[in-house]
């Protein structure tokens, strides 16, 4: 304690508060969200080495080991740890492949749904009523249908493809950005620093975009984790029904509707590929709920 | 104090109001008729009760809204909209909220540098650097915190960053909406202390909008007083709070505590509430309060007169009361 270098900070002193560390501090708060981080870390490595990671092709067949079960069971060995599926393909490298997608699909579907939903939610924040009311009855319309069955009608039109059930879900999802948006929108523009910025004579792009948008961030960001998980069930369904990804692509909903009819023979077969759904979707909700947590200032605990 | 930076002639506002499908909208009078005059290095005060039209003479003032009726000139100059975007930069305005006037997501030092984004194009990023610390220093904040959010900042330092955020564009007129009412009293004075140093300084008109009295005589000028979106009275400060001619304002003036307890202190109580201003009564809008109130205040508005000290009232109070 002689040399003032060596001295601790005094507790409290005015530093830079990092936001980040706030942010961690409440997060780290929420258990579950903690859990759900750590596994959506392990789901997004194994999407973004899933190459290196798979033991074998996730295509190719294996016409000795048609429906050989996990290694744990009588008949498994070490060489497809998790067994094969009817076609003698190994199921660990198809999870691990379809990871991939399943990530694919999310991030994808979240950045278009999002930007789409959060552009279209700032011009009815700013727009005359008029304009206001129209576009969020058209949004209303798209949310009156059950999403999966507007999805389902998208791909139809489109032709069935991973490619198109993304661009369906997308659809189906924006909307929720759209409404999130105009409404903290509407709350952020009745502040006296919106008009301030106005009295300083900013355009109306200039606020929108830099004075209004980054204060209604918060919320977008917790949506945005949570329809993460929306859309991989949304494209594991449609895989399923047939309308998304198309055999043989390793996708987990498709996985589960080619081993459809070997449920009471190998329960591997259709067991792991909806677990894997299970596991991830439950994942990015914890996380999600502990992202509300930390960054909505309303749920705050002091 | 020369010629007038400002002049306000019968400047009004009305809002609609409840208008749907099947009903015309009903035009709510928040401003009906306001003359003022603003001079360099002077301060206006306008006070009233909640409601009397203070803030929408601000946002009139500050260009946010148009004027229904009536007409805004600054330097000799009329204001129309199409003139705004050059004539902002000499309107500026400080909110009572100093919570809600910054942007929480925006350094300090972007907060004051804003305005210079937008209106000066032909500075440098240095000389806007160099300007807002320049300014920062001026209301009385240091180098350190250039660099901090607005949530590091007690609400006293927040209201000098959004005066030190007024001021960056040299205005003439500063509208200061309450600009003390949300802060401890300590803090109060620091700030107006700040104000009446800067006038000084700078040679700034100031529209002081306030409800307090003991801070309006410690700031004041020129006096209005308002009621139900209408002046009373105005007048020298001094004028009016020794000899109010309005019975409103002794009213008000009666409501203010003193720090004298020897001086014998008759308040008046005004009985009822503030007629609505959507259905304002054909007479004097105060009548139905006033205690003093004849059967022609019910039926007559009548028109402020006087010379200096101007009152609105068919039956002023002499200067004995």
């Amino acid at each position: 304690m002689s040399s003032d270098a060596t001295v601790p900070r005094k507790e409290g002193a005015p530093e830079r508060p990092g936001l980040l560390r706030e942010f961690w501090y409440y997060f780290r708060e929420n258990r579950g969200a903690v859990f759900g981080l750590w596994i959506f870390a392990a789901f997004a490595f194994c999407a973004a080495f899933a190459p290196y990671l798979v033991l074998h092709d996730p295509t190719e067949q294996f016409r000795e080991h048609f429906l050989q079960p996990p290694v744990w069971q009588d008949g498994g060995d070490w060489l497809f740890p998790l067994g094969t599926d009817p076609l003698g393909r190994d199921i660990a490298s198809r999870l691990i492949a379809g990871a991939r997608l399943s990530f694919f699909v999310g991030v994808v579907v979240v950045a278009v749904a999002a930007s789409g939903g959060i552009l279209i939610g700032l011009l009815a924040g700013f727009a005359p009523k008029w304009l206001d009311a129209i576009i969020m009855r058209i949004m209303d319309i798209i949310l009156a249908f059950p999403s999966l069955l507007l999805a389902l009608v998208l791909v139809t039109i489109l032709g069935p493809s991973l490619v198109n059930a993304m661009i369906a879900i997308a659809i189906v999802l924006q909307p929720h950005y759209v409404r999130l948006t105009r409404a903290s929108v509407l709350a952020e523009r009745q502040k006296d620093y919106v008009t301030a910025a106005r009295v300083v004579g900013a355009s109306r792009l200039r606020l929108m975009v830099v004075t209004v948008l980054p204060n209604c961030l918060a919320p977008i960001i917790v949506q945005g984790a949570l329809s993460f998980s929306t859309a991989i069930l949304d494209a594991a369904a449609l895989g399923f029904l047939g309308m998304g990804a198309q055999p043989p692509t390793p996708e987990w909903g498709t996985m589960l509707a080619e081993a459809r009819e070997f449920i009471l023979r190998a329960w591997w077969v259709v067991t792991l590929p909806g677990l894997a759904i299970l596991v991830s979707v439950l994942a990015i909700n914890l996380m999600g709920d502990g992202l509300r947590d930390a960054l909505d200032p309303r749920l705050k605990r002091s | 104090m020369n010629a007038p930076v400002m002049t306000a002639r019968d400047l009004a506002r009305h809002y609609p109001v409840g208008g749907s499908l099947f009903s015309k909208p009903q035009a709510l009078k928040a401003l009906s008729g306001v003359d003022f005059e603003l001079f360099p290095g002077r301060t206006l005060a306008v006070v009233g009760e909640s409601g009397c039209g203070k803030s929408t003479l601000a946002r009139l003032v500050t260009m946010i809204e148009e004027p229904t009726r009536g007409t805004l000139s600054l330097s000799g100059k009329p204001v129309t909209p199409t003139d705004w975007r050059h004539l902002r930069k000499d309107v500026q305005i400080v909110f009572q909220d100093p919570y809600g006037s910054l942007n929480p997501r925006q350094r300090i030092g972007t907060i004051l540098q804003e305005p210079l984004v937008i209106n000066r194009p032909d500075l440098s990023t240095a000389d806007r650097v160099a300007r807002a610390r320049e300014m920062l220093g001026l209301v009385g904040l240091r180098e350190e915190h250039f660099d901090r959010y607005p949530h590091m900042f007690s609400g006293g330092q927040r209201q000098r960053i959004a005066v030190a955020r007024a001021l960056m564009l040299d205005p003439k007129v500063l509208v200061l909406d309450e600009p003390v009412s949300a802060l401890d009293v300590s803090i109060q004075s620091a700030i107006l202390n700040l104000l009446v140093d800067l006038q000084e300084r700078l040679n700034l008109a100031y529209l002081f909008i306030s409800h307090d009295l003991s801070v309006v005589r410690h700031i004041a000028d020129d006096l209005i007083v308002m009621y139900l979106g209408r002046a009373v009275e105005t007048g020298p400060k001094q004028a009016v709070f020794d000899a109010p001619r309005h019975p409103y304002t002794k009213a008000l003036l009666s409501a203010t505590p003193r720090a004298d307890p020897t001086v014998k202190h008759e308040r008046i109580k005004l009985q009822g509430e503030l007629p609505s201003p959507l259905d304002q009564p054909p007479g004097c809008p105060f009548a139905p309060r006033c205690w003093r109130a004849q059967p022609r205040c019910h039926d007559e508005r009548p028109e402020l007169t006087g010379g200096d000290q101007r009152a609105a009232c068919h039956y002023p109070l002499d200067a004995a009361g």
